[in-house]
């Protein structure tokens, strides 16, 4: 068993060492000059592409406000501030995805023996 | 690949939700059955790899950018159905919290690359590594090469999907102006614009990642590819 959490200990620091290194995926882009990705542009840059916003596009894009919009934070949405933000988000996000990961397979497992 | 709120209309969001439903549950009912109460942290460790490797975009440049998913090589490891669950979950908190992907649009996300992407990626790998027995031989050559080619086209599918989805907005639903509703950009527009890209480097880049880290497991951690595959 000691192996085996160690093991995985390893893993968990990999995952540690991706987010700190994210950034990379903020950095590399800038130095390209390439945009966001295709068909992920918001209602402004649809404007400038299609010359308008469609109707229904408008309306539903509209529906939901993520609290940390593009893993960015008003304000901190260029250079270091932005590399910080974004590594703050992977670590918000991982914590999450984890928190949620553990908590449905404890739940599936526990009906099972239950 | 992340399709944002409004891009697609209700038909489509809405079959696609209805779609995903009884896969999760089908999912679910898998991992109940296989997985074991020591491979939770798997399933966390996989979620949380697909969610820190997408953050990772790569340039075209000049372009857009794009990034790996993470999707065959989890399937590889912890199994196609609880990789259905954990790619899942990463792409489900992306919406939420972080805006990545829309809300009304999750089920189209997880429908492309948690499930289609996973189960075909998936697929492609055993037929390539071999049956079980087989596939457990990850010293083979036909281990990684089944990988690679598995998670290059598997992406490419989510990437298709993506494009064909968006791309029938303009089909679907029109204004009463004859303008389009949702996704302006037609079929003959999205397809090109999506799978270029994927074919040409994003593709290449999720075979790469699914490589080195298989590359990675194997010397550092094998029992854990030896019992999954």
């Amino acid at each position: 068993m000691k192996t085996r959490n160690s093991n995985y200990r390893k893993l968990w620091i990999g995952i540690g060492i991706l987010i700190l290194l994210a950034p990379i995926g903020l950095i590399i882009p800038e130095l390209f000059k390439a945009g966001g990705a295709w068909g992920e542009w918001g209602a402004d840059e649809i404007k400038d592409i299609a010359g308008y916003v469609p109707e229904g596009l408008k309306r539903i894009s509209e529906l939901w406000s993520a609290p940390i919009p593009d893993y960015a934070f008003a304000g901190w949405d260029k250079g270091v501030k932005s590399y910080i933000a974004y590594i703050i988000s992977g670590l918000v996000g991982v914590v999450i995805v984890v928190a949620v990961s553990y908590a449905l397979g404890k739940f599936l497992k526990r009906r099972n023996n239950g | 690949m992340h399709i944002p709120d409004g891009y697609l209309g209700p038909i489509t969001y809405g079959s696609l939700w209805a779609a995903i439903m009884p896969i999760w549950f089908y999912a679910s009912h898998q991992i109940k059955k296989t997985l074991k109460v020591t491979q939770i942290p798997l399933l966390a460790l996989s979620a949380a790899f697909s969610f820190v490797i997408m953050m990772f975009n790569i340039p075209i440049p000049a372009g857009t950018t794009g990034h790996a998913t993470g999707a065959t090589l989890i399937a590889i490891l912890i199994g196609p159905w609880a990789a259905v669950i954990a790619v899942s979950i990463a792409l489900v908190i992306q919406a939420f919290i972080f805006g990545d992907g829309g809300i009304t649009a999750i089920g189209a996300n997880c429908f492309n690359i948690a499930f289609a992407e996973v189960l075909v990626g998936y697929a492609i790998f055993r037929l390539i590594a071999g049956p079980r027995a087989e596939a457990a031989d990850t010293q083979g050559r036909r281990f990684l090469i089944g990988a690679a080619i598995g998670s290059y086209v598997g992406i490419n599918l989510a990437a298709l999907l993506t494009a064909v989805e968006l791309g029938i907005q303009t089909i679907l639903h029109v204004g009463q102006d004859g303008r389009p509703l949702y996704s302006p950009f037609p079929l003959k527009l999205t397809i090109p614009a999506i799978m270029l890209e994927h074919i040409v480097l994003f593709g290449v880049v999720e075979a790469v990642v699914t490589v080195m880290v298989l590359i990675y497991l194997r010397k550092s951690h094998p029992d854990l590819l030896r019992r999954q595959s």
